[in-house]
């Protein structure tokens, strides 16, 4: 018999208690990654907590500002929704292009950005837009958020509520599938605001990370070509068979360019 | 359905699909028998290793357990067999170790089984398994096909150097000869990538032992009930034939991974009656790419000797075939007899010489995997031919076209007697409708896009339906190579089908419905087909090489045309007239020349009813079987055009055109041999763009799951042209038919990197190996770019 | 731990008692004995055992059978019309000869049914690209491609 307890929660006070009362729990906002990982065997939590019944965490609100996603909607509600493709069609479209239709019917954002996949897309939409995490305790601002391979500044017990996005002008996202798992091999999320520009990938480094190069670089040009001259290093940068740190790093200002080009489009 | 119109030629929709579409299907998991028990292997994690000691007591004594075997209780039982003894150059027998069906004393690859676990969940076999303890003494892992005779580390004690045979074909000296006075040599290494056989189905066995009558039924993934029955009674369990029903029901595609007799089945047979109770296991992926038979991995070298005018002269070719760390069923003749013997390809090369070193390596091992030594044959010649095409500055299909065979029969120097082909009309069809001279416009609207867009070609020819059974005895094969048919018409006239023949995707139930029910007249619904099970089926020797119609549809005509025989006799008895004056068409049996006649369910009635009936000179009963060895190979063939764009930024490569002409011969359903084109095209093509299978230095799986071994989805394919033309009937076979299964994976590859590396060539890359990732073709770019 | 569950499976009510840790699948093929839904891997990649989780589709085998509660399921034979007859989108899959071996097209038909009814118009490359969760060996999708398209037709989309 098994020895795994299940929770549903519905409300998210009651998630963050059982939460903190138990530091061998996981979360199952969408499982989509934690199932998998059970099944195989690398993963055998005590409890699962599931926010699958917490209404507080469902939908996408708007207020002309800020765009707030409940941190278990999921991929597909994202994709389907009037505010985001019209507020931000690049996060409608990110949320299109994760994983496959029966992922983007039960992956959730919250999920993905708490597992901080170093392949994920989400990560570099939150970077990208300057998003804010809030959690069951406090706001996270995006450049705190991810921290490494699968790490995040939430601490233990610490449950995520929704990300909020700020409007921006324009932003776009560029992604390269690894060609098996179709996970980003690198994805760049391109934003400007105003003069100012955030430029994040994912894929590429233990963790989504921002492209100072690039963003000083179209800061001062918004133009494809302005990708051209900005060359990354490969230190730091993930190697494995589908591609080395050197052709991540080739593949980031390539990406970047595309990014542009679509948003200029 | 009218029974006038003729089946054969028809598209009909497959009677087998209702079952499939509505979820009735019966796969071997589907079946739970009452006190089901579960199995879970315990397998090794290292690549090579001597084992000290296994301690299965915690085990044992976990919950739910029923039984825990190691290879210590399974000695006494023999190895599982190889079908093929080859024999090296000097004449001595290929090495051929032992293959424990679970580890003694070493073992040998990552998921080589250790310890059956049997318990009354599978949650609860796993549980126990995890509680055994093994103490290793890890050895260096022997990896990498082109070193591993170098290695320093056997594998097998039996074969020190890791070499198993280096066996030889054709004639060395003529070869030689012609090289001397080549006006050009074209040269080419050449790397056939280990694919992983990825049948959707996992493999899956449930065994049942019944003590009311001492026997054994099994529940197998197979390709080949009969087969598995034979090898696993016969040479490894020592059971009596007889008193093992071994069911294939519906399987879910095999590609050749489910031809070979197991370890897991094997093992569970053999535990069956020891725990009394029936054992099911089925296969989780990750064991599925640990241990399914794997396909291909060959290096290889090859030389083209010409003329000035672009005549192939001779071949050489040199390659090295990775094994794996046993010998698996068939394996040791794919990389010989059903590899260097295609290497004439479509060409009337005079001088072919192939010498092939078989290694052992600490890797799963390796056996047919659609197309099966073909594909690798039909890869090499014709990325060579192309590279000679480029070399030499002439046209690539021009080059090809100088060079085909033109008189039938061809006797090949490999040792093939091709019986009958038209190379120049696949090519020319596929010239035509892949719309080559619509090319450079097509070549310059990718680039004004920034794509590099290139064309490739490939003319291959297989060899199906491999026979006959005496010539490949001389050759070392250990089994027969006929299939077994019956036909049972009932009493009313409606008609089983028995074949020899698994159909695992490829829908048998309903071609050979369309050829039985087209020959007695009678509608498709009339006529059912069986297929399996050793306890219905008479015998059968299974499904593999494209043989099925050409070989199981010759044995089931041969069984109709006795029925028919007897029923001229039963006609004839009933219509008083002369057995020779009957004559039979239509689903009619009729005096020649009058309007007397009797239908084929009268006839049947007749049989089963036998009132007034030639008792004395006639059995009653109406029920034929009959077994068909072919004298000979059938030899599909056809040309291939592929255009691919490449991004030379990310090193994306999209396929963007695919064209395909066969010549299958005669053709009984046109719908199903172009499916079974459209996926073989994808397994090429998957073989070409995507699937690598990969091992660390030290024995790992590096692409052991869907998340780092690429299959093909479909958006990764694009929609193909596939066209087959009115052909060339084969000459030894009733129906005319070759055979379709394995031609799309075998004539792709090589279009698709032929393209590619068209594609690239102004960018100076001359040379890409399979599977051409985006990081691979970049890398070629950069390093040509250098 | 055990679940107890309260949901609908094909139309009709269904209470069970699962373990925490059961998934959807085991609990649609081992306690309900519906072995329509196929499972392929252990990764969630290859969608054989795809079915319908309040109308969409999902891998069963990535949604625990307690995170079903109080919903709706339709697998393969929930679709399937009771008089023997096929619904559009299997009639659709056997015209085109969109299967061979059949392993992988229950999944696939669940899927397919998911796409037209989100993407009533979907062209070719938007069906290749919602079928992108299932793999199939035999048939290499053009045909299944095909099969999608005249089902969502047939089904008045």
């Amino acid at each position: 018999m098994s020895q795994i307890s299940y929770h549903r929660p519905t409300a998210l006070a009651e998630a963050a208690r059982l939460a903190m009362s138990d530091p061998d729990a996981r979360i199952l906002a969408g499982g989509q990654s934690i199932l998998p990982s059970m099944r195989l065997g690398l993963l055998a939590p005590t409890a699962l907590i599931d926010l699958g019944a917490i209404a507080e965490l469902q939908g996408v609100r708007s207020d002309g500002r800020t765009l707030t996603i409940g941190a278990v909607t999921t991929h597909a509600a994202v994709a389907a929704s009037k505010d985001v493709m019209t507020q931000i069609p690049a996060l409608a479209q990110l949320a299109l292009g994760i994983g496959d239709a029966q992922v983007r019917n039960r992956g959730t954002i919250g999920g993905s950005i708490a597992n901080s996949d170093p392949a994920a897309d989400y990560p570099a939409a939150v970077l990208g837009l300057n998003a804010t995490v809030r959690t069951s305790a406090r706001s996270i601002p995006a450049d705190g958020c991810f921290t490494g391979l699968f790490a995040t500044a939430l601490k233990p017990g610490e449950l995520i509520a929704a990300i909020e996005f700020p409007l921006v002008a324009r932003a776009a996202y560029a992604k390269f599938r690894q060609p098996a798992s179709r996970f980003a091999l690198v994805g760049v999320f391109v934003a400007q605001t105003g003069g100012s520009v955030r430029v994040a990938v994912t894929g590429a480094g233990p963790c989504a990370f921002r492209c100072k190069a690039l963003e000083e670089a179209l800061a001062r040009s918004f133009t494809p070509q302005a990708c051209d001259a900005v060359r990354i290093g490969p230190d730091g940068l993930n190697s494995d068979i589908h591609g080395s740190a050197e052709y991540r790093a080739h593949l980031i200002p390539v990406l970047a360019r595309r990014a542009v080009q679509q948003l200029l489009a | 359905m009218s029974a006038a119109q003729p089946l054969i030629g028809r598209s009909v929709e497959r009677k087998e699909d209702y079952r499939f579409l509505t979820g009735t299907g019966q796969y071997t998991d589907d079946i739970t028998l009452p006190r089901q028990s579960y199995a879970c292997f315990l397998r090794s994690p290292h690549a090579h290793a001597r084992i000290r000691s296994i301690a299965t007591a915690a085990a044992g004594a976990a919950p739910g357990v029923l039984a825990v075997f190691t290879g210590k209780d399974l000695t006494g039982i023999g190895g599982l067999p190889c079908g093929w003894l080859i024999k090296s150059i000097d004449g001595s027998p290929m090495k051929e170790p032992k293959h424990p069906v679970l580890a003694e004393d070493k073992v040998r690859h990552v998921g080589d089984p250790l310890a059956l676990v049997i318990a009354e969940s599978v949650a609860q076999a796993k549980a126990a398994a995890a509680l055994i303890e093994i103490d290793y003494e890890l050895q260096p892992a022997v990896v990498d096909t082109a070193t591993a005779a170098r290695a320093g580390t056997a594998v097998h004690d039996i074969a020190p150097d890791n070499v198993c045979y280096t066996w030889a074909i054709g004639d060395k000296a003529a070869v030689e000869a012609a090289f001397a006075r080549a006006d050009h040599v074209t040269r080419l290494s050449i790397v056939n990538n280990r694919l992983i056989p990825n049948a959707i189905e996992p493999r899956a066995a449930n065994a049942a032992y019944s003590r009311a009558d001492d026997s054994y039924t099994l529940y197998v993934t197979s390709q080949n009930p009969h087969v598995e029955r034979l090898l696993m009674t016969a040479f490894v369990l020592g059971l009596p034939e007889h008193k093992v029903r071994v069911i294939a029901p519906d399987v879910g595609g095999g590609f050749g991974s489910k031809i070979y007799l197991y370890a897991e089945e094997t093992a569970l047979v053999w535990a069956a009656r020891r725990v009394g109770r029936p054992i099911k296991w089925t296969a989780e992926r990750s064991e599925s790419f640990q241990t399914d038979a794997h396909g291909r991995d060959h290096v290889s070298t090859a030389e083209l000797a010409l003329d000035r005018n672009g005549k192939f002269l001779a071949l050489r070719v040199h390659t090295t075939a990775n094994l794996g760390a046993y010998l698996s069923t068939f394996a040791s003749c794919i990389p010989t007899i059903l590899y260097a013997t295609l290497l004439a390809g479509q060409y009337a090369t005079p001088a072919i010489y192939c010498e092939v070193q078989a290694v052992f390596t600490n890797t799963t091992p390796v056996d047919a995997y659609r197309g099966a030594g073909r594909p690798e044959a039909t890869y090499l010649l014709e990325r060579t031919v192309e590279l000679a095409a480029r070399e030499m500055r002439i046209d690539p299909p021009e080059l090809r076209r100088r060079n085909f065979i033109r008189h039938f029969p061809y006797a090949s120097p490999v040792g093939l007697s091709y019986d009958t082909g038209d190379y120049e009309a696949t090519l020319n069809r596929v010239l035509d409708i892949a719309d080559v001279k619509g090319f450079p416009a097509r070549k310059a609207a990718s680039a004004q896009r920034g794509l590099l867009r290139g064309i490739g070609y490939s003319c291959y020819i297989e060899a199906c339906g491999i026979a006959p059974s005496n010539i490949a005895g001389a050759l070392g094969a250990r089994a027969g190579l006929f299939e077994a048919g019956e036909i049972r018409v009932h009493p009313t006239g409606k008609v089983t089908v028995f074949t020899g023949s698994h159909s695992h995707g490829q829908g048998h139930e309903t071609t050979f419905a369309q050829v039985v029910a087209d020959r007695l007249g009678l509608a498709l619904e009339d006529v059912d087909v069986q297929h399996g099970d050793t306890g219905k089926v008479l015998f059968g020797m299974g499904t593999y090489g494209s043989r099925s119609l050409a070989v199981g549809g010759t044995a089931i005509i041969k069984a109709v045309d006795k029925i028919i025989a007897k029923g001229k006799k039963i006609a004839a008895h009933l219509l008083e007239a002369s057995d020779a004056d009957v004559e039979f068409a239509q689903g009619e049996f009729r005096v020649a020349g009058t309007d007397r006649k009797k239908a084929f369910a009268e006839i049947a009635l007749a049989a089963y009813v036998p009132h007034n009936y030639p008792l004395d000179k006639l059995e009653p009963g109406l029920n034929e079987n009959a077994f068909y060895d072919p004298s000979n190979f059938t030899f599909p063939a056809g040309s291939y055009v592929c255009e691919v764009e490449v991004d030379p930024d990310t090193g994306a490569v999209r396929i963007a055109r695919f064209t395909a002409s066969d010549d299958f011969g005669n053709v009984v359903n046109p719908m199903i041999v172009e499916g079974q084109v459209h996926g073989g095209l994808a397994q090429g093509i998957g073989q070409a763009l995507l699937e690598g299978c990969l091992y660390s230095d030290d024995g790992q799986l590096l692409t052991g799951s869907y998340t780092d071994y690429a299959m093909p989805r479909a958006a990764d394919l694009p929609a193909f042209h596939v066209e087959t033309v009115r052909g060339t009937p084969c000459t030894h076979n009733p129906l005319g038919v070759k055979g379709c299964g394995e031609a799309g994976a075998i004539g792709s590859p090589p279009a698709v990197i032929n393209a590619i590396l068209d594609a690239l060539a102004a960018r100076g890359v001359t040379s890409l190996d399979m599977p051409a990732t985006p990081y691979r073709v970049w890398q070629a770019i950069q390093a040509a770019g250098r | 731990m055990s679940v107890t569950i309260q949901l609908k499976v094909n139309g009709r009510p269904v209470a069970a008692e699962v373990q925490a840790d059961t998934l959807l699948s085991a609990f649609l093929r081992e306690h309900l004995r519906l072995t329509g839904t196929h499972v392929g891997c252990d990764t969630a990649s290859c969608g054989a055992c795809t079915v319908h989780l309040d109308g969409r589709a999902v891998k069963s085998c990535n949604v625990l059978a307690a995170q079903t509660q109080g919903r709706e399921v339709t697998t393969i034979e929930g679709i399937t019309p009771e008089d023997g007859s096929l619904h559009p989108m299997q009639a659709a899959f056997k015209a085109c000869h969109g299967l061979q071996c059949g392993f992988c097209t229950a999944g696939m038909v669940m899927c397919a049914l998911d796409v037209v009814t989100h993407q009533p118009h979907a062209t070719e490359e938007q069906i290749r690209a919602g079928l992108e969760g299932n793999l199939c060996r035999c048939t290499g999708y053009h045909n299944i491609v095909r099969a999608v398209a005249q089902g969502a037709k047939a089904m008045g989309r």
